[in-house]
């Protein structure tokens, strides 16, 4: 049995880390607060990106579109366009993405497909590398990101379309994090190219826009930005969704903590009596005895 | 006068929301006014600055680029950066133009024609905001 001392010292040990945990789950959440109006404010832009792109889209369709936005007219090779965090200790936020894309992986492979990996974030990464290392084609590590800016989205965005003007690919979805609310986060998997538009409603009639240039010319330095702008959102989605996981998580181990320290300070205190009352019988069968 | 919508958005936040007289927006191939009623259009827009109007009194915002879109329920503008003329930081601008003269020797062909472009309409900006500080 441990002595009294040990005890001590497991309960101590057990203190620093709950004190641990609270601190890292109050800095997430002035973190999240921060993350969630960043979040929040890239909406209206990406929203009102998509009704455009789906407005000139409409009227640009048919042959000659940009590849962009129809695509190769093959579906063989697939890139999985993986965010996740930089960070762990964020309860199952990386492996929730992580799985979904795997998932995503073993169904396609399945069919015959191939699989190519685009990772954004080191936990991701390190977690695909285990089972996909050689389909992993581009790793970009955000850790010394302090303040995530477009630009950042826009780095990634000129690395897959270079790719895919290499004719690297063929699909290319992206997996996120969409930040529902700070104890729901919803893994995502949203196609980038080809660009999923949405049909107008049945019976809605489509404007007739005047184009200034060219429909194509528009749309050939918009699609490229859409890209970038989806990206952005989908780190900035992240984010959020990151500090609101692990918001969660710190809030659990803390409660955890207090249990823990609750049922050792319990034995203690019994052992500690144990002895005392142990000693006494000891003295008093002593006394007796002469 | 005749209102209608206007949103400006940027990625990073709504840099602009609500009912307006008049937006001079400069678009890629000329600048354009915007009243209520105007037709539907879809233009790219340069680097330059837009002017808001709204019951007699003006508001300039600077826009680096990005696309313009008029439709029934409005305009709305997608700018790759929209910051109030007032708000910009002249020094800070400066230094931006010098370092995308720095980098145009690096560049050919179409690039080097494009970055000479932007820079133009940045340096335009930059003379039309020195000029109006002085009054």
């Amino acid at each position: 049995m441990a002595s009294l001392k040990d005890m001590r010292v497991r309960i101590a040990s057990t203190k620093a880390t709950q004190k641990i945990t609270k601190a890292m789950q109050m800095v997430a959440a002035s973190k999240l607060r921060r993350a969630q109006t960043a979040a929040e404010a890239a909406r209206p832009y990406a929203e009102k990106m998509d009704s455009v792109i789906s407005n000139i889209a409409g009227a640009a369709a048919g042959p000659g579109a940009p590849v962009l936005l129809a695509g190769t007219g093959k579906d063989q090779v697939h890139l999985l366009l993986v965010c996740t965090g930089e960070r762990g200790l964020s309860g199952a936020f990386n492996s929730s993405i992580v799985r979904l894309a795997r998932e995503r992986a073993y169904a396609l492979m399945n069919q015959g497909k191939e699989v190519k990996f685009f990772c954004v974030g080191r936990k991701g990464y390190e977690q695909l590398r285990r089972t996909f290392d050689k389909q992993i084609i581009e790793n970009v590590e955000l850790r010394s990101v302090r303040q995530l800016g477009f630009v950042n989205a826009e780095d990634i965005a000129k690395k897959v379309i270079a790719r895919f003007n290499n004719g690297e690919f063929d699909v290319c979805t992206l997996f996120y994090s969409r930040f529902k609310s700070v104890i729901s986060q919803v893994p995502t998997a949203q196609q980038l190219i080809p660009l999923q538009v949405e049909a107008p409603a049945a019976g809605a009639v489509a404007t007739s826009y005047e184009y200034e240039p060219e429909e194509d010319e528009i749309l050939s330095s918009l699609l490229p930005r859409n890209l970038a702008v989806q990206i952005f959102r989908a780190l900035l989605e992240n984010n959020a969704s990151f500090y609101g996981a692990q918001m969660s998580a710190m809030d659990n181990a803390t409660r955890n903590a207090g249990d823990m320290i609750r049922k050792q300070t319990l034995i203690y205190n019994r052992t500690r009596q144990a002895m005392i009352t142990k000693e006494l019988i000891e003295i008093i069968s002593g006394a007796e005895a002469i | 006068m005749a209102t209608f919508h206007f949103d400006l958005v940027s990625p990073e936040m709504v840099a602009f929301s609500g009912e307006v007289d008049q937006v001079d927006i400069p678009g890629a191939e000329g600048d354009f006014g915007v009243l209520a009623g105007h037709a539907p259009v879809v233009a790219v827009i340069r680097p330059g600055i837009l002017t808001v109007t709204t019951g007699g009194s003006q508001q300039k915002i600077v826009v680096l680029g990005g696309i313009a879109e008029v439709s029934d329920k409005g305009l709305t503008v997608l700018a790759d950066v929209a910051t109030a003329a007032a708000d910009i930081d002249m020094q800070n601008f400066a230094e931006t133009i010098t370092t995308m003269e720095q980098q145009l020797p690096g560049k050919v062909g179409d690039e080097l024609d494009k970055s000479i472009e932007r820079l133009d309409h940045y340096k335009s900006i930059q003379h039309q905001l020195s000029t109006t500080a002085m009054h």
